[in-house]
């Protein structure tokens, strides 16, 4: 298949593995974005084939893990309303809120649907105009332009039905939080490509020349991700820093102009809330004011549901790459995907899931 | 007792064509379940006129079945699919051939089948008169005889159209022994075909997405290919159809049943590009796809190139293939060799598949 198996291709990885090998001369630590590059990592034991020098650590870039509980304890309060439709991408599904997930709301009567795109929703509301449609926002930049081109259709076909509970995130800001961390070590960042691909590269300069680390723009196939450690290493090796892209046939420096604009007129940013790191300023998108009137929230006043994750998950420590799956104790005893303690043992981009899926039990 | 051979002879495909006996009734109603009238036309005009034979045609509570001196083997299973009608087949041919394949996977011949339908009100009669052609179809297709069965209609949204629900009794292949615990290391995994198929069809239906590739369900009956087989070479080790939860539910079963390890090579696995295609838009991964029309054979290797030669001879075998092995290594567990030389579990699938977010 054009576009992926080249990218999956043994020779070219052999090729990699060969020049990280022999530029590699001391020990680095890596930290990958984005859940889907952990996933990709572990599905293809990337590490496996590395030098040891290299270790890599797994970053917050799960938007289903950093949504923090009180979020989906909304959701759910949303999902169980008699004259609701929660609309949601499947990935929510079956993350535990306080007491209970989607899934066990839907089994119990509430109106539940998966979406594939935020503009199904729009479709939904229009025909049930005597219910109220509400469509579960979450995601990085990735998604949000989506999100944004819904938001805006509902606007200008005036629907009075529409909403959406928002728990949007951005990158940058969380990886800042990372590099003030006391006792965090990461030496080089390879960032997410689907997010740069909106977004464009120049957010990441100045955070590159602040902390003097280098950041490679990757993707999310096993070449893909070999490369931008190749270029991670050769600047770590050299003693550089700076942003580089190893995912040029999907980022373009300046990104998606057309998207950043739908973003920047739906959209503002603002303080938000992190499954197990806290609240991050400038960490989240919310509603402009000319389109505050679709925000979920409001509508159904939700913003009295707070909650606190549970001590026994350890998200947070994981999702900053402090700890790995593997050093939880509730990893694969208390905690598995049919009962999950926390949102990464379930997201298709969570590493607890990464490593039990695909590794767990071959150690 | 007719011979399963004689039935075959008629001239099906004009059969097929007939258009649906005249009722007063487009849809079904409650009566037709009520065991009066309706329910006695319903049966003769619609279910026996296709599926007859001198068993159903009793009409007792059960079916009078002729003595057969071999071990048995029994299964059943019910269908809910949604839609009922995709690309490749219906619920009807699934119904036929899933019980087929499952005597099959026991080593078994299949010889008969009780068929119960459980009837939405409402629904229409046309569309039940297509699934039982389609059912006689596949009956016939796989040389089984409808012997008993059951209607029942339950209230407008107490059920979804309609559900069946069959039961299929075979007679079990001497000389056969099939058992998960029995693969032995060293043994080899093959495969009739490409995967996921089945799982992808019925996925593009419902989601609405037309993704030009014309995937179709692999909804077929296996017994002539694997009679073939277990006529020539009976020392197979295990035997399993990949369906719900797919290759890696299935492999996972075997694994776990019998304590040793499996190991698929990717390079192997047959694919097809539309499928692999579909899968990566919708976040999907091939192996946890439901098949319906595929099995899974174990067997010593050295029978291997036997057993290929017989299976690819068939229609349902053409791109039979071995695709892993039973290996020392990780007992219990079913690992993937990558195409890139790594090394990873394939777990079960935890839960319903759900597509992902980006």
């Amino acid at each position: 298949m054009k576009y992926i198996d080249e990218y999956r291709d043994k020779q070219l990885v052999e090729i990699l593995i060969r020049q990280i090998r022999d530029e590699v001369t001391r020990k680095w630590t890596i930290m990958e974005i984005c859940g889907g590059q952990t996933h990709a990592i572990m599905k293809y034991s990337l590490q496996d084939l590395l030098p040891e020098e290299i270790s890599l650590i797994h970053g917050p870039g799960c938007p289903v893990c950093v949504t923090p509980v009180e979020i989906i304890d909304q959701a759910v309060e949303l999902g169980g309303k008699p004259n609701v439709i929660l609309t949601s991408f499947g990935d929510m599904m079956r993350v535990p809120g306080s007491h209970t997930d989607l899934l066990s709301v839907r089994a119990k009567g509430g109106d539940i649907r998966i979406v594939y795109s935020p503009l199904d929703v729009i479709d939904i509301a229009l025909s049930n105009p005597e219910r109220e449609v509400v469509f579960f926002a979450v995601g990085f930049e990735t998604t949000a332009p989506a999100v944004a081109l819904a938001i805006r259709q509902a606007h200008k076909k005036n629907l009075a039905n529409f909403s959406v509970l928002i728990s949007h995130v951005l990158v940058p800001p969380a990886i800042e939080v990372l590099l003030t961390s006391a006792d965090m070590r990461i030496e080089g960042f390879l960032a997410a490509g689907h997010v740069c691909t909106v977004m464009g590269t120049h957010e990441y300069i100045p955070l590159s020349e602040r902390y003097k680390i280098p950041i490679v723009v990757t993707g999310f196939e096993p070449v893909d991700i070999l490369l931008g450690i190749q270029k991670t290493i050769n600047m770590l090796e050299n003693d550089r820093y700076g942003v580089e892209n190893a995912y040029p046939r999907s980022v373009k420096p300046e990104g998606n102009i057309a998207a950043q604009d739908l973003l920047q007129e739906v959209f503002v940013s603002c303080d938000r809330k992190w499954r197990g790191i806290g609240v991050i300023p400038g960490s989240g998108f919310t509603l402009a004011d000319d389109y505050i009137r679709f925000d979920a929230g409001k509508r159904f006043k939700l913003h009295h549901i707070v909650a606190e994750e549970s001590e026994r998950c350890i998200s947070g420590k994981i999702l900053t790459g402090q700890k790995r799956p593997s050093d939880c104790p509730a990893f694969g005893a208390e905690c598995t995907p049919e009962k999950p303690l926390g949102a990464p043992m379930v997201s298709s981009e969570g590493a607890c899931s990464a490593y039990y899926r695909y590794h767990l039990r071959m150690c | 007792m007719h011979d399963n051979k004689t039935i075959m002879t008629g001239d099906l495909n004009s059969n097929l064509q007939c258009p649906i006996p005249k009722s007063d009734y487009e849809h079904v109603l409650l009566a037709h379940g009520g065991g009066g009238k309706l329910t006695q036309q319903l049966i003769e005009k619609m279910i026996y006129s296709r599926l007859g034979n001198e068993i159903l045609e009793k009409g007792h509570d059960g079916a009078f079945l002729p003595h057969i001196s071999s071990e048995l083997a029994m299964s059943t299973d019910s269908f809910v699919v949604d839609p009922i009608f995709f690309p490749g087949g219906d619920i009807g041919d699934l119904a036929i051939n899933g019980t087929v394949n499952d005597l099959v996977c026991c080593g078994a011949e299949p010889l008969y089948i009780s068929l119960a339908f459980i009837l939405e009100e409402g629904f229409l009669l046309d569309e039940l008169w297509k699934i039982i052609q389609s059912i006689e179809k596949s009956a016939h297709e796989a040389c089984v005889k409808i012997v008993t069965g059951d209607t029942k209609v339950v209230e407008k949204g107490k059920g979804d159209k309609i559900y069946i629900n069959t039961t299929g009794i075979g007679r079990v292949v001497p000389g056969l022994r099939i058992s998960p615990d029995n693969c032995q290391e060293g043994d080899v995994v093959i495969i009739n075909g490409t995967i996921g198929d089945h799982g992808i069809a019925i996925m593009s239906e419902r989601a609405g997405f037309s993704f030009e590739s014309g995937i179709k369900s692999d909804t077929a009956p296996l017994n002539r290919m694997m009679q073939d087989v277990f006529a020539r070479q009976p020392n197979i080790h295990v035997l399993r159809d990949p369906t719900r939860g797919g290759l890696s539910s299935a492999l996972n079963e075997i694994s776990q049943s019998s304590g040793k390890g499996i190991t698929l090579f990717e390079s192997q696995l047959p694919v097809t590009e539309g499928v692999r295609g579909a899968c990566e838009i919708m976040g999907f991964d091939p192996l946890y796809i439901a098949n319906e029309g595929k099995i899974l054979v174990i067997l010593p290797e050295r029978h291997a190139g036997e057993v290929l030669g017989i299976m690819r001879s068939h229609e349902t075998g053409r791109e039979s293939r071995i695709i892993g092995k039973i290996s020392g290594r990780h007992g219990g567990l079913l690992h993937l060799e990558t195409n890139i030389g790594s090394t990873r579990i394939i777990d079960m699938i935890s839960g319903e598949m759900l597509p992902r977010i980006c």
